[in-house]
């Protein structure tokens, strides 16, 4: 018999692993990821491998070369991020520019902070709003879903978009609804939009699949969604005609893709639920704004992007509750 | 719906291979090594020297300050040495070496099996004799018994609660006891309600004991005394006493206090026992069950067996150590200490010995702290375990303080869950030690 192992306690250790936590992820988009394959074909197929594969290159590279590091792409984490950042783009985004944006999600917004658990920002976040500054009109382009285009419309905007600019010009909510995909079709997804952002049913399916295998908590997607819901909703009841209901906007603008894979990323986010509850409203409130008041249409990743920086504040303020906690006397 | 606490808590596997063992006396050794510290607090001083003869029950050593216990021979026979013997830390330690001959008891000690269920002590005699006796809490952490029941000035108690979670994995000598000394139980739970002058106690059992529930039960109905029998859901650390007496009272035992500042005294059932024994019967703490198991260990067993012998007679009673043994635990799998060697002596806080496997013994590798906040989840005390090992390994002593580091319980339940193999526990331990270190010294200044 071998020398026994001296350990620590506790000698048990359970089944969790950060592999599995990745690849759980990944499975949760298979089915709003298969449907983009319905919709978009063989171009979401060149966006999401480019994705992927150039953000592990990148990493793999990064580590080995520039961190002399151990590389450790097969975590998953590297793979998430390339398959995140491919939802959230155009079909016809060329593949340059989605190279550009691994190196900046995965160089940028993850190594340089120090690599896995360092960084401040969701790479993948980081990398899109990167993308969009740098490249508004390729990443504005939104195609249409295949089965949609015709020999003169390839490409429209986003339900969002046409919003946006009706409103602006002065014609009414209900004009504007018209001109957009009903409701039932917004959540099955048949819209203008990334790959990622189509089918809320399926985005949800997800989601729920992730809550109840305890990868994800209720609290940041129902906190963001809820003040989404309760701040359009004051704003639509004040005046119908100049600000869309509620439920459209739920659907619309890759909130509910936001709101369920990319805020709970588990590095840039709270650590206690009341931590989390605060985040996602405060993210919510932002949308809301962006998107009434802002120039831009949609303000999802905006809104996280700048709430991660607010992070370690809120993990400072908002702590768990102590067991025991004592009440300080009254001086 | 069964009653838990409402924070945390994780669930390992329970691997009670074992519940259905009967307990069996396991022969005294030839040699038995009583070591001197086998209480939380000052160890004991001997009072017996080399060549003195000794009988079952007699005292032969006696507590070293307030917060410590006597010592009372488990065998009969000669003094070989007092030596500095191997314990479980791996360290020497003081330790009376008694060769066995023959098994003579003291003749005050009734060895009868007759269940003496009158109390004829008062309260305070009642504390005097657990003191005399040597009792120590016996649910691991070995506390003494009779300073536990002298309640502080200021203090009242309102609840008695005997402890028979039993939450670790793999052990079952608190289950076994409660079948199969259930009225010796319940007289023992009696006499502390007297010591205590309680008039409610609860008897806490998670309800993967339904036999042991309902057993007691039953008992419970035929006493004067309110002793309600509480069953708990499985979640560890449940067994933990502030856990418990959330779970069962509600209230929260405050930060650094005591269970007695929310008005409860919690007891383990194999100390009520012994409180029974010792008061009832004139027995001192000489013996214990420990249950002797693991993932490859086909003859696991619940064994009775006098303090001081060797865990090595143990082990070779369920059949020697398997082949492939990785780590030889003396406790539970979650809170128990790995050993260097086995032939280590049993003490009156040795509630098992897990043979744990090869392939379960070693830790995987570190990954990063990916904030999952998995631990800040499961930590029954409501800290943050990620925080507290940066803070440890940044030595940053104060702030650990600030961050209520010395709530730990060292449950486990934060490295059990990390999905980076993280190795918290290591280091909030760290970081008690400093803290406890940095208090102390600002007393002396």
């Amino acid at each position: 018999m071998e020398k026994l192992v001296v350990s620590q306690s506790p000698h048990l250790h359970s089944k969790e692993s950060v592999p599995k936590i990745m690849y759980f992820v990944i499975i949760a988009l298979l089915p709003a990821w298969i449907f983009s394959l319905y919709l978009f074909r063989l171009e979401a197929l060149k966006v999401t491998i480019v994705s992927i594969t150039s953000a592990v290159i990148v990493e793999w590279l990064i580590a080995k070369y520039l961190l002399k590091k151990k590389p450790t792409i097969w975590d998953g984490s590297a793979i998430l991020t390339g398959l995140l950042l491919a939802m959230n783009y155009p079909s016809t985004l060329p593949i340059w520019i989605i190279i550009v944006g691994s190196i900046a999600a995965i160089g940028i917004g993850k190594m340089s902070f120090g690599g896995l658990g360092q960084n401040i920002f969701n790479p993948a976040i980081f990398g899109r709003v990167f993308l969009l500054v740098s490249f508004p009109a390729q990443m504005t382009h939104w195609p249409l879903p295949i089965s949609l285009r015709t020999p003169d419309q390839i490409s429209g905007a986003t339900v969002l978009g046409i919003m946006k600019e009706g409103l602006k010009n002065g014609e009414t909510v209900s004009q504007l609804m018209d001109k957009i995909p009903s409701g039932m079709q917004m959540f099955y997804g048949v819209m203008g939009g990334s790959i990622g952002e189509m089918s809320a049913l399926l985005l949800i399916i997800g989601g729920l699949f992730l809550l109840f295998r305890k990868i994800i908590t209720w609290h940041i997607p129902v906190s963001i969604l809820g003040t989404v819901f309760i701040f359009t909703g004051i704003l639509w009841l004040i005046n119908p005609e100049q600000y869309a209901n509620p439920v459209f906007h739920l659907l619309t603008g890759g909130l509910i893709l936001g709101a369920i894979f990319m805020a709970t990323d588990y590095v840039s986010s709270p650590m206690s639920n009341s931590g989390k509850l605060v985040y996602g409203a405060l993210i919510g409130i932002i949308v809301v704004l962006i998107r009434v008041w802002g120039s831009y249409p949609e303000g999802v990743s905006f809104a996280i992007l700048l709430m991660n920086a607010f992070v370690p504040l809120i993990d400072r303020a908002f702590k768990p509750k102590l067991f025991g906690k004592v009440k300080k006397a009254k001086a | 719906m069964f009653r838990t606490f409402p924070k945390g808590g994780v669930h390992p596997p329970e691997y009670k291979i074992s519940a259905d063992k009967k307990i069996k006396t396991l022969d005294v050794p030839e040699q038995v090594v009583v070591l001197l510290n086998q209480n939380l607090g000052a160890p004991s001083k001997a009072l017996v020297n080399k060549k003195d003869k000794v009988k079952v029950g007699q005292k032969i050593a006696e507590a070293g300050g307030f917060v410590s216990s006597n010592i009372h021979s488990p065998v009969s026979g000669t003094v070989l040495k007092i030596d500095n013997i191997i314990d479980t830390s791996g360290y020497k330690k003081s330790a009376i070496v008694i060769n066995v001959e023959g098994d003579e008891w003291e003749e005050s000690i009734d060895k009868s099996d007759e269940i003496k269920t009158e109390i004829n002590l008062s309260s305070e005699e009642i504390i005097d004799k657990i003191k005399e006796m040597g009792i120590v809490g016996m649910g691991g952490a070995t506390f003494p018994t009779h300073v536990k029941l002298s309640i502080p000035k200021g203090n009242t108690c309102e609840y008695l609660i005997i402890n028979g979670v039993e939450c670790e994995p793999f052990l079952t000598s608190d289950h076994r006891l409660m079948l199969e000394k259930g009225e010796e139980l319940i007289v023992g739970v009696r006499i502390l309600m007297k010591a205590l002058k309680v008039e409610k106690a609860y008897i806490g059992i998670e309800r993967n004991k339904p036999d042991a529930i309902e057993y007691l039960s039953e008992l419970c109905q035929n006493t004067t005394e309110d002793i309600e029998v509480v069953p708990l859901k499985v979640k560890y650390p449940q067994g933990g006493e502030k856990q418990l007496i959330k779970a069962i009272t509600k209230r929260e035992v405050p930060s650094g206090g005591l269970p007695i500042h929310v008005g409860v005294v919690v007891q383990n059932v194999g100390t009520t026992l012994a409180v029974y024994e010792a008061v009832q019967k004139n027995k001192p703490l000489i013996d214990r069950i420990v249950t002797v198991t693991g993932d490859k260990v086909e003859n696991s067993g619940n064994f009775l067996v006098r303090i001081g012998t060797s865990i090595d007679k143990l082990i070779e009673a369920v059949g020697g150590i398997p082949e492939d043994t990785g780590k030889i635990i003396n406790g539970g799998p979650m809170m128990g200490k790995a050993m260097k060697i086995s032939n280590v002596p049993v003490t009156k806080g040795t509630s098992g010995i897990v043979l744990l496997s090869e392939s379960k013994s070693h830790r995987e590798e570190i990954m990063p702290c990916i904030k999952c906040s998995r631990c800040v989840n499961v930590c029954p005390q409501g800290l943050e375990p990620y925080l507290l090992m940066d803070i440890s390994k940044k030595k940053m002593w104060e702030e650990a303080e600030k961050q209520n580091n010395l709530d730990c319980i060292e449950c486990g339940s934060c490295s059990f869950i990390c999905p980076s193999n993280r190795p918290l526990l290591d280091y909030i331990r760290y970081g008690k030690q400093n803290v406890t270190a940095l208090r102390r010294s600002r007393v002396k200044k």
